[in-house]
């Protein structure tokens, strides 16, 4: 029981994780981690030779094109839910793994995007400018990709200095964007009403709402501050 | 129960089936299992329509037709794609669902109602609907709209045969069909991806057409459960989605019938989605495609290359407007 309440949370002392664990262990490991699903395809695709009857299925291109398509979007979400798990949590320290999350949905991106225009259309440049212009599901992916590829340039710390910290934090608010254009991308992309855009714009609902939230409780708590007596007639009423 | 097409003027099967026996021992086995089975209690035919399990089971007096491999030219995709990358959305939208969740699938006894503007119109067991015509093989392709292809051997009957058997009225300018609707057998229809049943519909001199059929297997064997088994409509200068599966019904009418993506997306899948490079859909660009199997894309075929058969369908149409 002792180990349960341990395990809570709260609990966990951010402290207790050492800056230096952080840098050494536990990033290396993320990004160890982060860089299977690509090995893992990578690899499949090269020892099955792209052949109709390997691993990847019968069309081994289109399914490593939406493989890599999914990842993207899982890492946009994951660096998405940092925030609100942080705020829920206080696990202070995962603020440390956004940026690397984020430029892992980047990376993701940029490999789905090449599996387009090698494997897929194998840089039929006509037919790529047609598909970006009046597939409206692959302009919405490929305006998506321009404006994370704006984030992912400005995410090191010279750039953060030198925009400034106000106009930088107004600048990666894009990733809000960013991740509904991707939910839209996917659901447009599938055909008939699909349950795995649903589930996948339904958690960015969540995560954007957290924000919507927290901005509103802040407004709120700003507003009682400014004005006690109105905070407190409120109050009454109910 | 079982049904038999012999004739003497039969091709061998063998010369029809050996390459897809090499391909799924597995399958083979369990085949070969359930052959030995049958034999154990005198029982042994091909029957036309799959057992509990989906095993892979002969047709026996199919005739060769003039739609050969030989005379199209071009290589037959193997039996393991076929079978194992489907869109049957009923099973699932993803492209292994329909061979994962189908195996199950009871195709026996099938009820088919024909209604409508008929001179015999009725409820039929299929089995014994399908009695007195000759199987067939058609070496088609087959393009779906996501744009990729292949080459199937089917096993089935003109349609036109069955149009002729069931007599049509005056009024009888379409033909309506329908998918089983069955959401505890068919996982897929338990979610409104679409607007269940799936229903499709052909024009009647489309219907008529030679190269349309009614199929029930192929690579020589009965349909497997997952490429739309008992009963399936085979229409290959259409794009692969007008091809409905697993048929429980037929209506002859007098006005167009609704199909099922053209009422989900009116603005991408038309009444009569001709397979046709130079009309832009916009999801995917049809001017070219991806044979399975190949890295490289080859240009699409007016009418997925049956020009010859059915332009003269279209002529003084506008297609478009009338995609
Ligand atoms: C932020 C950028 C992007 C994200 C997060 C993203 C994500 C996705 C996702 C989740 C899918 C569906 C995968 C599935 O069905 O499982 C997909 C499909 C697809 N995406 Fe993207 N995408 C992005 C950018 C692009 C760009 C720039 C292009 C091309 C110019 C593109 C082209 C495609 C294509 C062609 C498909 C469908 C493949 C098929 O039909 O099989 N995407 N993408």
């Amino acid at each position: 029981m002792t180990r349960e309440t341990a395990i809570l949370p709260q609990a966990i002392p951010t402290r207790a994780i050492k800056p230096q664990t952080i840098k050494y262990v536990v990033k290396p490991l993320v990004f160890a981690s982060a860089l299977m699903p690509l090995a893992w395809v990578a690899w499949t695709a090269v020892a099955s030779g792209l052949g109709p009857t390997g691993p990847l299925g019968a069309n081994p291109i289109e399914y490593i094109n939406r493989f890599l398509g999914d990842w993207a979007i899982r890492f946009l979400l994951l660096a998405l839910a940092v925030t609100p798990v942080r705020g829920i949590t206080s696990w202070t320290f995962l603020i440390r793994f956004r940026r690397m999350i984020g430029l892992f949905a980047f990376f993701y991106a940029c490999m789905h995007l090449s599996s387009y225009i090698v494997l897929d259309q194998f840089f039929d440049w006509t037919e790529i400018w047609k598909d970006i212009t009046k597939r409206n599901y692959i302009t919405v992916g490929m305006v998506n990709f321009v404006l994370l590829a704006s984030l992912a340039a400005t995410s090191t710390n010279g750039m953060i200095k030198r925009l400034g910290a106000k106009r930088w934090t107004k600048l990666h608010k894009l990733i809000y964007v960013i991740g509904i254009a991707a939910c839209l991308h996917f659901y447009m992309m599938r055909k008939g009403v699909q349950l795995e855009p649903i589930i996948y714009a339904g958690i960015c609902a969540v995560l954007l709402a957290y924000r919507v939230a927290a901005h509103l409780k802040k407004k709120a708590r700003a507003g009682r501050a400014e004005n006690p007596d109105r905070a407190g007639a409120g109050a009454a009423h109910r | 129960m079982l049904v038999k097409f012999s004739k003497a003027s039969d091709v061998k099967p063998s010369e029809i089936t050996s390459k897809a026996f090499y391909l799924d021992r597995r399958r083979f086995l369990k085949t070969a299992a359930v052959a030995g089975a049958g034999a154990a209690f005198g029982t042994i035919a091909a029957p036309v329509f799959a057992a509990k399990g989906n095993p892979r089971v002969k047709l026996s007096g199919v005739r060769k037709s003039k739609w050969t491999q030989e005379a199209l030219g071009e290589e037959l995709t193997d039996y393991g794609p076929i079978t194992k990358y489907n869109n049957f959305y009923e099973f699932g939208a993803g492209k292994t669902d329909p061979a994962e969740y189908s195996q199950d699938f009871k195709t026996k006894p099938w009820s088919l109602t024909i209604d409508g503007a008929v001179e015999k119109p009725g409820v039929y067991d299929l089995e014994d609907f399908l009695k007195p015509h000759q199987l067939e093989e058609r070496v088609y392709r087959m393009r779906c709209v996501e744009a990729w292809s292949m080459v199937i051997p089917w096993v089935g009957i003109p349609l036109g045969d069955i149009i002729k058997r069931v007599g049509l009225k005056s009024d009888a300018k379409y033909v309506a069909f329908e998918t089983l609707l069955d959401p505890e057998q068919m996982r897929g229809q338990r979610r409104p991806v679409l607007k269940w049943p799936y229903k499709e519909g052909l024009r009647i001199d489309e219907a008529m057409n030679p190269l349309t059929i009614m199929a029930v297997g192929l690579y020589g064997e009965v349909m497997p459960n997952q490429n739309g088994a008992p009963f399936r409509l085979v229409v290959p200068w259409k794009y692969g989605f007008k091809s409905i599966k697993s048929i429980v019904r037929m209506t002859f009418r007098p006005d167009m019938p609704p199909t099922a993506w053209n009422v989900a997306s009116s603005r991408e899948y038309g009444f009569y989605s001709n397979v046709n490079p130079t009309v832009n859909h916009p999801r995917w660009s049809q001017a070219k495609e991806r044979r399975i199997g190949d890295f490289f894309k080859r240009p699409t075929l007016m009418f997925n290359g049956y020009k010859e058969e059915v332009a003269g369908m279209y002529a003084g149409m506008d297609l478009m407007k009338l995609y």
